[in-house]
């Protein structure tokens, strides 16, 4: 399940990052190591909604910094 | 040139002169509208004055904190989306700063300002997946100049053109603009009521030598709201006659 969850999120980084795929680790920070700004942040909390159907609330949002952290939002909370 | 063909607007305070003509004005380019406003009979008679075609009224009064939410949720279900916001509803509460009450400040700020950002940012989500939007805010020359009487409605249409500059700034690389249009004295209904002699000081101040009428604005709307527009952005364009040159 949470690999299965974890190659969803790489796939959306890697789309709406436009980043190369190898780069897009578990440990990668968006904005840190994969070039995001904070716009694209929240483009990729929306992105996340619709792909798993749920609902990230703001204040989890905020704590979603690196990939790992939306692995693991989704996998506790869908 | 101007084209909206495809495009969905919803226009707030449409039942008013200047709404009246905004909407007519984008539904005249093709535009799907949504009509919001309190007055249900007067958005009723706009809509038919516009064909009934492409037309939806959508009821809301804006000085209610949920109501923002639920006008766009209500605009995304008649219309399937919003790509044209333009926040025109506005209301003034005039008196001297001395005389002015509380709840007057409270009321004007918040239907002019509160609410036209709850409304671009309940839009706004749609608008960055789609790559395209436009959020026109009709604020008024009174917002650059201050104008004595008005402190509370000159520091809401001031607050529309800076939150327009800084919304301008976060998603101008999403394909949405953010801009207003800054009426000067425009013949409506809020003019109506200044006496004979309050409108013949008014006009010794304006260089095109009569009030504007609401299709001046609306004309300025419809180019902000057009594909042509699209390298505009965080402006505001004032549409006074020449009283103010800014």
């Amino acid at each position: 399940m949470s690999n299965d969850v974890a190659d969803r999120v790489k796939k959306i980084v890697v789309e709406h990052l436009g980043v190369e795929e190898s780069k897009v680790v578990n440990s990668a920070s968006f904005i840190d190591d994969l070039g995001a700004d904070s716009l694209d942040t929240v483009e990729l909390v929306m992105a996340f909604e619709e792909e798993f159907g749920c609902e990230i609330p703001d204040d989890a949002a905020e704590k979603i910094v690196t990939v790992q952290n939306a692995v693991d939002f989704i996998s506790e909370n869908v | 040139m101007f084209d909206l063909s495809g495009k969905t607007a919803l226009v707030t305070g449409a039942s008013g002169g200047i709404g009246h003509a905004i909407a007519a004005a984008l539904h005249a380019q093709g535009a799907t509208v949504g009509l919001s406003g309190t007055r249900v009979e007067a958005l009723e008679k706009v809509a038919a004055d516009l064909g009934g075609e492409r037309v939806f009224v959508l009821p809301a009064n804006l000085s209610e904190t949920d109501a923002p939410a639920d006008l766009i949720k209500r605009s995304e279900e008649a219309m399937g989306q919003v790509d044209i916001l333009v926040n025109n509803a506005g209301l003034t509460r005039d008196n001297l700063a001395m005389r002015l009450k509380d709840e007057d400040w409270d009321m004007v700020l918040a239907v002019n300002l509160t609410a036209s950002f709850r409304l671009a940012k309940a839009c706004m989500r749609g608008m960055m997946k789609r790559r395209w939007g436009r959020i026109i805010g009709i604020t008024s020359v009174v917002g650059t100049t201050g104008n004595a009487g008005q402190t509370n409605y000159a520091a809401s249409k001031a607050g529309l053109i800076g939150m327009s500059k800084s919304l301008a700034q976060e998603i101008a690389s999403r394909g949405i603009t953010v801009n207003c249009v800054a009426p000067g004295f425009i013949q409506t209904a809020m003019t109506d009521v200044l006496a004979d002699e309050q409108k013949a000081k008014l006009l010794s101040t304006i260089p095109c030598d009569r009030l504007g009428s609401p299709e001046d604005i609306a004309a300025s709307v419809a180019y902000l709201a057009s594909n042509e527009a699209a390298y505009v952005t965080g402006q505001t364009l004032h549409v006074n006659g020449g009283m103010a040159m800014i």
